[in-house]
């Protein structure tokens, strides 16, 4: 029922790419070989043996305009560089309005471009919150003028993310929210989670869920284990997240509504979920790089970059989220891309708002510390990276002749440290800053239009 | 050394160093003239975000002790309501130059991240739930004077283990002299995972004693509030020090201020096990001492680290 586009960006101009002698991985098209890939006015529209396409020149009638033909820029790939559908983000803060300090949607989205992806959904603890048709209206008008890449939006479930009323959803989905989330905060109440799920039936969405029993979690900065018992720092039980997903799962089962779990943090909760999808519910699970690469140890140094919701578990949990990811209990990855402006972040650990940026390092962290040791297979996470779009009812980008260009380019040997050149983002509170990455993303196509190039990559105008 | 931000940082022979010293300084004490000018023309300032009389004023005894010059700076009434942050009220007092820092707030970690924006010697004197390490080094000082050695003595430390900076840092300082210490409380104030530090843990004091030394610590009224315990009363019942559960033997310690009928009883208080009033006179030498260490002979003001603050690699 929802009207227009649900995913929008700003205006880019379509693409004229010749890609030569690209590695092309795209695990759900079974193709994991060297190809020239052609891609003409923002489409795909040829794949063929590597060496093989030349580059064309184009006429003004032909997909450029009024105002002289086009010259397809060549890149090569020297059978080396690695071509893959975009990575899609179902979990990102673009601050929007309102704290504009932190990231807006052009610089959230520069962030999300340089790492990769190729469209992101925005979450709605904005200020003011996004919970009316009007506002999103504005939003996604911002979107249309500013985004790098296409935005999605999932407006609050409950007004003001209070928890107490339910927001206008089947106006919102005319308007083209997504679906919906209070993220940043759980719904409390199950009556309430319930009457969401009810409505679901009438207006749809996904009704994506950040699981946190505040009773347990209340002033909580850590994980609840030996690392936060010798720091003095009150800490959130694991137990917070697993237990709200085990109720969620239940209501979700009973009413049979189709739920998201968002981050994922712990053993627990992936067992709640397996069990859910055990039982033949609707739901499914995103997980975050930090959660996959990063444990409790990591807080010791009380650095606030690695403070965020849910906090950063054990290394038992984190092999769990990792095996989860493995064997598809986990459906996706999602970086919770929380911006917070240095002066924020700059305070005493206890202080600190919760989060950590994640859009540019996503994928290089990840193959940096799961691919590269060999613990996953790169086509499992190429799988991964991209797998939120269909969660969201949304086209899964592809490489097929006739799709629309949602690509990333890899060079996956290249090396570089984190933040070392500065950040798209606004905001540079990254858990990664500071390590070195194997694996660099050099060009994103978004919507057929080119969202990004790295600086290292030369283009050869013919 | 250069800062004293945790016991963790302290080797045994670090811990041995400063308690020497504060013996020495201890000898000074009982002269006429307590004056000493080994400080003399450094400033140390005391910059306190919880209230506390006796902490500062210790510190700022032990300065004068020392001929240092010693300003006070309380977080209420200051910039702070206004809504300074702890970096910029630092940077602003670090214009002053001073030679040291004392440091309370209610945040762990938060001494660590002066020591990174400024020169001064920083003197963590209590950062959030996480370490008071010289509250730890008076302790060790009084039981050597009291004890001697503390090798294989059994030391429990009994109450509101979880909110308590105290516990913490001395669960550390008495291991690393070699005894063996047991946390008891309540099973809601024995934080998850504390047994890590290397101490037993318990929920009751029937073994009582069992123990060499006994380490109350203070149970603060608003854990009843917070529900942390069903009642004071309870509380008592089970936790208290009393003359019923204290043996012959033991020493009774506390960091003060006593809540008298609630975690000890007024007769143990007044007791010749108890080292309580031992321990506020040996928190001014150990402190002289660590002000010592930190700022005697050395001149040459200290690099700042990062001003960016550091990140892990």
């Amino acid at each position: 029922m929802s009207a227009g586009e649900p995913l929008i960006g700003g205006p880019q101009p379509p693409a004229d790419l010749l890609l030569r002698d690209v590695h092309v991985l795209d695990p759900r098209a079974a193709i994991d070989a060297r190809h020239d890939v052609r891609v003409r006015a923002g489409l795909i529209v040829e794949i063929g043996e590597p060496g093989t396409l030349d580059v064309e020149q184009w006429t003004a009638e032909a997909a450029r305009g009024a105002d002289g033909g086009g010259i397809e820029e060549l890149v090569d790939g020297a059978g080396r560089l690695r071509l893959l559908p975009a990575f899609f983000d179902p979990h990102v803060h673009l601050r929007t309005p309102g704290q504009e300090h932190k990231e807006d949607l052009l610089t959230g989205t520069s962030a999300a471009a340089a790492g990769g992806f190729g469209a992101v959904i925005a979450m709605p603890n904005t200020d003011p919150v996004l919970d009316s048709a009007p506002l999103l209206r504005s939003v996604r008008d911002a979107a249309a003028r500013e985004a790098r890449v296409p935005v999605g939006f999932l407006p609050a479930i409950t007004r003001g993310l209070a928890g107490e009323q339910l927001s206008e959803m089947a106006e919102l989905r005319q308007e083209g929210a997504l679906g919906f989330t209070d993220d940043g905060k759980p719904v409390r109440s199950a009556g309430m989670l319930r009457k969401a799920l009810q409505y679901q039936r009438l207006c749809g969405g996904v009704l994506a869920l950040h699981e946190e029993d505040q009773t347990l979690s209340r002033g909580g900065a850590m994980h609840e284990g030996a690392v936060s018992a010798a720091l003095g720092i009150a800490g959130i039980p694991t137990i917070a997240e697993s237990t709200m997903v085990a109720r969620d799962a239940a209501l979700a089962g009973y009413e049979d509504g189709r739920v998201h779990f968002q981050h994922l943090s712990c053993a627990s909760s992936v067992e709640a979920v397996a069990d859910a999808k055990a039982r033949g519910f609707r739901v499914s699970t995103e997980v975050c790089p930090h959660h996959l690469l990063l444990t409790e140890e990591d807080v010791r140094g009380l650095d606030t970059s690695m403070k965020m919701h849910p906090p950063l578990a054990t290394e038992e949990d984190r092999l769990a989220l990792i095996e989860g990811l493995r064997d598809g209990v986990i459906d996706c990855v999602a970086t919770d891309h929380a911006p917070h402006a240095r002066n924020e972040k700059e305070v005493p650990f206890e202080q600190a708002p919760m989060g950590t940026t994640g859009l540019e390092t996503a994928f290089a962290a990840l193959h940096t510390g799961l691919v590269v040791p060999g613990i996953l297979e790169l086509s499992l996470l190429v799988e991964r990276m991209s797998a939120g779009a269909a969660l969201f009812e949304l086209p899964t980008p592809t490489i097929a002749v006739g799709e629309r260009a949602n690509l990333a380019l890899v060079d996956l040997d290249a090396t570089w440290v984190a933040g070392e050149h500065g950040w798209e983002s606004r905001s540079e509170n990254c858990c990664f800053a500071g390590r070195t990455l194997q694996g660099r993303v050099l060009m994103t196509l978004a919507a057929g239009a080119i969202a990004h190039r790295d600086r290292a990559l030369t283009m050869v105008g013919v | 050394m250069n800062h004293l931000i945790s016991i963790e940082d302290l080797e045994r022979a670090d811990i041995e160093r400063i308690v020497a010293q504060a013996e020495r300084f201890a000898e000074v004490s009982d002269r006429e003239i307590k004056t000493l000018p080994t400080l003399r023309g450094r400033m140390v300032l005391n910059l306190f975000y919880e209230s506390s009389t006796r902490t500062r004023s210790s510190f700022e005894l032990a300065a004068k002790r020392l001929s240092a010059d010693v300003v006070n700076f309380a977080a209420s009434g200051s910039s702070v309501e206004k809504g300074e942050s702890l970096k910029d009220t630092v940077l602003t007092l670090s214009a002053h130059k001073p030679d040291a820092i004392v440091v309370r707030t209610p945040w762990a970690g938060a001494a660590e991240l002066v020591s990174r924006w400024c020169s001064a010697a920083i003197v963590n004197a209590g950062d959030g739930k996480h370490e008071h390490p010289t509250q730890a080094l008076l302790d060790v000082y009084t039981l050597r004077q009291r004890v001697g050695a503390i090798d294989g003595s059994s030391i429990w430390i009994v109450g509101d283990v979880a909110h308590s900076r105290v516990a913490r840092s001395n669960v550390i300082a008495f291991q690393r002299m070699g005894a063996k210490v047991t946390v008891v409380g309540p099973p809601t104030l024995i934080p998850r995972g504390i047994e890590q530090l290397g101490c037993d843990v318990r929920y009751t004091l029937d073994e009582l004693h069992t123990a060499d030394i006994v380490y109350a610590l203070r149970m603060q009224n608003e854990r009843m509030s917070e529900t942390w315990v069903p009642s004071t009363r309870e509380y008592a019942a089970w936790y208290q020090i009393n003359g019923k559960r204290l043996s012959p033997h033991q020493i009774l310690m506390h960091p003060g201020p006593v809540n008298r009928g609630v975690e000890l009883s007024g007769e143990v208080v007044d007791s010749p096990q108890a080292v309580i009033t031992a321990q506020v006179q040996a928190g001014v030498v150990v402190r002289m001492a660590v002000l010592y260490e930190l700022l005697a002979g050395s001149r040459e003001p200290r690099p700042v680290a990062s001003m960016a603050g550091s990140r892990a690699a």
